[in-house]
């Protein structure tokens, strides 16, 4: 069971989490344009590394805050957690 | 009643108590402190059970968790278990243990003639055998296979003991208690860390009962008590003995399984069996030491030939002798530990060494005590079936492929040491790769993965001296890290005997024109040949050939198997061990009970449940619950021997004609405040909300990104920044988070708070015609007129003295009120409408009625939205803005969504006007065309129409609209039913929807 350090309230048991998929995917803005290959991107195109992956979780049995993890999808190490405000790098 | 191999006084058993207990139906005793193991070979019994493949007879073999044969059914404490390990349970009062995998008795077992057949029972036989013809299958290969496969017989009572979980948090973990275990958590105690220290045997200090070493002038056991004495007396310290740690998960996570009360005669009504630890470490010492593993030779597994260390364990610990005359085979020095004790205890042992002869502290001290010592000597195989009776040995030559001098020697059991193996277990599962380490013929933790540090045994030190050394540095310097305060501690003098070095040696050649059978493992019966047969097949991966010939499978895990595999298919691969790898290593690491991984999370608390403030009520009036998700909702109120059929027909006619109340307080409730909510609500309905007034309520309807429908349901304005959502029962928590998402991430920028109100309002659904006048009598001060109080009209208003909300929104399709109070309120609610609703023929009604008054209404629910559908397929199309944005809109202008045959809702009707039509049920054009038949679409809801009195259904299907007055067959394979339908409209009553505006 992982050990996710929520931004807000400290380290807590994946049990309390639920995970959100790539944090990285950003959804077109509202009342604009959009191709049907962009919308596509958006809604069904998902990369799935071996490695880093910064990804959405949140932390429902907790504060309610998605929060972004980057965690290795092949050792399940984390390397960082932040804020959605914040970058990872 | 006396006990002809209990020794008088070696042991730590309790003498003064005398356990009785039964085997196989004969009437035994044993002490406190024994093991099933330990007084069944007190009583000279050894033919425990039968083996798994060949039903040859097999005794004990080790004394604790690498035991392969002794798993037996015990019933105890009135229940009844299967393969428990007769080596680790503890002998109580009237406990009662059979045999396994044996028939008619353990004696005389039919099963058997599979061990005189064996050359047809070669490796991978059940691959070839049961593979033609296949119609043999299922009638008599499967069944066959089933009745001889497993061990011992599950229950299946309910099992009545309470088992616990437990989430503990430490600085240190130790997993075991032997000498570098103990160092290890005392040094790390006395730097001040949190430390949890899990022994898994009863008795703390390991090899420190059995070893004839010395600590500070102190005997290893004594020094073990005195260490375990100070650390119980710790505050930052736990000790739990009868513990394992049995896995090690990701982020520094183990498991540990602790048998709480198994040992106990009596105990209180809470105390669990077993409890399950979850424990979080920051670091973790791994000090599972070693096991011993066999040297392979012919009929090695003939009952009464034992590990050398068991033997001792036997001695030392329960004071009983596996034998009166033993053989001792080994390959290295600390079997001649087992022989001293032997000779101890006025027993003459043979020693068969495979090295030459050459000297060391352990064989000059043996040699001194005048124990007859054969260098160069192997035993060639065991004779005896149900016992061992003597054992053939010889002289081994310089190359060790052959032997000589063979003579035949008397003895009662043969005690075997072929060296150590680490237990390297709960390393791997870490994730540490390991390596291979020449000097001890095994493999040992490499660099560290995750936190666990290996120390003694289980990191290849085989010396006390050592793993002293090892356990205080380890446990100093990884404590001193975490609570930053260093004690110094002395490191105690040793006095142990000094092992010369071992010989590689672990497998006896065949003798000629003779073809014994010689067990590499013994729990699933595979032997050299079975191994050398998979190779010659061509199986090369050590894995393949694990699942090829079952090698190292089964509840043992291979514990004393293994290596010696490995060692085989290097010899025949002219590879070295390293390179033939090693099998993976999985938890547990040994069998734990399903009850435990369960804890209390069975029956009524496998998950929390959810009652209105309404249940009592429901309850006192025969109310017929049914699960929607945690909640308890009434399904029907049940009146006399009325059928759940006729009761919610009663109960949705009196709706339909007078008024009935109904308890939706289960509906997810999500309370929206801030400038920005409106153009949220915009964004997230499919319908327009910019408009809508303070005091009015609107039907919306929300899309996952993809198009489908999430969810729908009403949302009102109360105030000018306020609203007040609500969600389907089942749906609720998803549509939180995804307001959250969107808030948090999509549209920070959007000044808008969601928090669920779900449990905050109790709510009460008022419907019928009649249902007007009900309200008026409840708010005698309220204009409640269709002009005060329109569809979809709010107000506030205090009910006899409480607050209340009114909503005028309808599912039953009806003139319809819902009224909220705050969740205190709700039982009095319920009870005045109960009250003043009796002069209007007002009765309550249940979710299959409610059901029943929306499909006939066409109203869509769950079984519409189903993941599937988009708003054209449920005819909600008209909620769909064409001028703004929203969640999912790009997604509506998909081809595939949009083509003229694209599935639609419809309504069905049996032409018999009288055969209800099983809902899933499948619609097709010809009943009884070829399979698959061409499907065109499926019911998707059903109910008995109280308008019409006749059946009704709900269905999605291929070109709906355009099939409407056609024919065609409902179909349900499931209930063997095939019922002809007619296609009409979904909306079968009020099709303009008048009621609801009356």
């Amino acid at each position: 069971m992982l050990y996710i350090k929520c931004p807000y309230c400290g380290l807590r048991a994946q049990k309390e989490f639920s995970y959100g998929g790539d944090a990285t995917v950003k959804r077109p803005n509202i009342n604009e344009e959009v191709s049907s290959e962009n919308w596509d991107n958006f809604v069904y195109m998902r990369k799935s590394p071996r490695g880093k992956h910064i990804e959405l979780w949140q932390h429902i049995a907790g504060c309610r805050q998605w929060i972004k993890v980057q965690r290795d999808t092949a050792t399940h190490e984390i390397f960082q957690t932040a804020k959605v405000t914040e970058e990872i790098r | 009643m006396s006990q002809p191999f209990r020794l008088n006084k070696e042991g730590l058993i309790n003498r003064n108590k005398k356990i009785s207990f039964t085997f196989n139906g004969k009437k035994l005793f044993g002490y406190e402190g024994d093991t099933i193991a330990s007084a069944l070979i007190a009583n000279g019994i050894h033919l425990v059970g039968r083996s798994f493949k060949y039903h040859r007879p097999r005794g004990f073999f080790g004394a604790g968790v690498e035991e392969p044969n002794a798993k037996l059914q015990v019933e105890f404490n009135g229940h009844s278990e299967p393969n428990v390990n007769a080596t680790e349970m503890e002998l109580v009062e009237g406990l009662s243990a059979t045999s396994q995998n044996c028939w008619p008795s353990v004696n005389f077992d039919v099963g058997a003639i599979n061990n005189f057949l064996k050359m047809f029972f070669p490796a991978g036989f059940y691959y070839k055998t049961f593979m033609w013809p296949k119609s043999f299958w299922y009638k008599i290969y499967e069944p066959f296979i089933r009745k001889a496969a497993g061990l011992g017989v599950a229950s299946i009572e309910k099992d009545k003991e309470r088992y616990e979980h437990k989430f503990e948090y430490c600085d240190l973990l130790v997993t075991g208690s032997g000498p570098s275990g103990l160092a290890s958590a005392y040094a790390a105690a006395k730097n001040g860390a949190k430390v949890i220290l899990a022994e898994d045997k009863p008795r703390f200090g390991g090899t420190l009962l059995t070893d004839d070493v010395s600590i500070d002038n102190l005997s290893g056991k004594d020094w073990a008590e005195k260490i375990i004495t100070e650390l119980k007396s710790m505050p930052n310290v736990t000790v739990k003995n009868r513990s394992q740690v049995f896995g090690y998960y990701d982020h520094n996570m183990l498991v540990m399984f602790e048998r709480v009360s198994d040992h106990l005669e009596t105990k209180s009504k809470f105390t669990p069996r077993q409890r399950l630890w979850y424990i979080r470490a920051k670091e973790t010492i791994l000090s599972t030491g070693s096991i011993e593993r066999p040297i392979v030779f012919g009929n090695n597994d003939t009952p009464g030939i034992f590990l050398s260390a068991a033997a001792k364990e036997y001695m030392k610990v329960y004071g009983v002798l596996v034998g009166k005359k033993p053989l001792i085979f080994t390959n290295n020095d600390s079997a001649y530990e087992t022989a001293l004790e032997f000779k101890k205890n006025n027993v003459e042992p043979i020693i068969l060494d495979t090295r030459e002869e050459h000297s060391s502290e352990l064989i000059d001290e043996a040699k001194a005590k005048g124990i007859d010592i054969r260098f160069s000597h192997g035993v060639i195989v065991a004779n005896g079936y149900k016992k061992v009776k003597s054992a053939k040995i010889g002289k081994l030559n310089k190359d060790k492929n052959s032997f000589e001098k063979i003579e035949t020697i008397e003895c009662d059991c043969i005690c075997v040491s072929g060296f150590w193996t680490p237990s390297v277990h709960l390393a791997s599962q870490s994730g540490n790769k390991l390596k291979y380490e020449e000097k001890i013929d095994a493999f040992i933790p490499d660099k560290k993965k995750q936190h666990e540090t290996s120390v003694g045994a289980a990191n290849g030190s085989f010396t006390l001296e050592e793993s002293l050394k090892h356990g205080f540095e380890n446990g100093s310097n990884l404590s001193a890290k975490i609570t930053e305060t260093k004690t110094e501690i002395s490191i105690p003098n040793v006095n142990e005997k000094k092992y010369g070095a071992h010989d590689k040696f672990w497998c006896m050649p065949l003798p000629k024109n003779e073809n014994p059978k010689r067990f590499v493992d013994f729990q699933n019966d595979v032997s050299v040949s079975d191994i050398e047969i998979a190779l010659r097949e061509g199986y090369r991966s050590i894995e393949h050939v694990k699942r090829y010939t079952t090698l190292g499978m089964a509840t043992d895990q291979g514990r004393t198997s293994n290596l010696n595999g490995l060692q085989l298919v290097s010899n025949i691969e002219n590879k070295i061990v390293p390179e033939v790898g090693h099998t993976t290593f999985r938890p547990p690491f040994t069998p734990i009970t399903i009850g435990t991984i369960v804890g209390r999370e069975v029956g009524m608390e496998y998950m929390p449940t959810r009652k209105t403030p309404m249940h009592e009520w429901h309850e006192k009036n025969n109310a017929v619950f049914v699960d929607a998700g945690a909640w308890k909702r009434p399904r029907y109120y049940k009146q006399g021997s009325e059928t759940l059929f006729e009761a919610s027909k009663r109960e949705a006619k009196n709706v339909r004609e007078n008024v009935g109340i109904c308890d939706v307080t289960t509906l997810g409730k999500i309370d929206i405040k801030g400038p920005d909510a409106a153009e949220f609500l915009n964004r997230v309905y499919t319908n327009a909300w910019m408009k809508l007034p303070v005091g009015k309520a609107r039907y919306g309807l929300m899309l996952r990104e993809d198009g489908i429908v999430m969810d729908d349901g009403t949302t009102t304005r109360i105030s000018e920044n306020h609203y007040h959502m609500t969600t389907t029962t089942a749906q609720a928590a998803n549509v939180l988070s995804h307001l959250e998402y969107y808030l948090q991430i999509v549209w920070p920028e959007l000044n808008v708070n969601v928090v669920s109100t779900t449990e905050q309002w109790a709510g009460a659904a008022i419907a019928g015609p009649k249902s007007r006048e009900m309200l008026s009598k409840l708010y005698p001060d309220l204009d409640v007129s269709n002009e005060a109080l329109p569809f979809m009209g709010y107000k506030e208003a205090e009910f006899f003295g409480v607050p209340s909300r009114i909503f005028r929104i309808s599912f039953s399709g009806e003139l319809a009120y819902e009224i909220n109070v705050k969740s205190d309120h709700g039982m009095f609610m319920w009870e005045k409408m109960m009250e003043v609703g009796k002069e209007f023929g007002n009765q309550p009604y249940g979710t299959e009625a409610l059901s029943t008054l929306r499909i006939e209404m066409g109203h869509v629910a769950g079984p519409e939205l189903d993941g599937r559908t988009i708003p054209s397929d449920v005819s909600l199309n008209g909620l769909v803005s064409k001028k703004k944005d929203f969640i999912g809109k790009n997604s509506l202008g998909r081809e595939a969504f949009n083509v003229e045959s694209r599935q639609k809702i419809v309504g069905l009707i049996p032409i018999d006007r009288k055969s209800s039509i099983p809902e899933g049920s499948h619609i097709v054009q010809d009943q009884n065309a070829k399979l698959p038949n061409p499907k065109l679409g499926h019911v998707s809801s059903s109910c008995w129409s109280v308008e019409n009195n006749n059946p009704f259904s709900l269905a999605i299907m291929k070109d709906g609209k355009n099939m409407i007055g056609k024919k065609f067959f409902a179909v349900s394979p499931l209930k063997n039913k095939s019922i002809e339908v007619e296609v009409i409209s979904s909306h079968y009553v009020d099709p303009e929807g008048k009621r609801v505006r009356s």
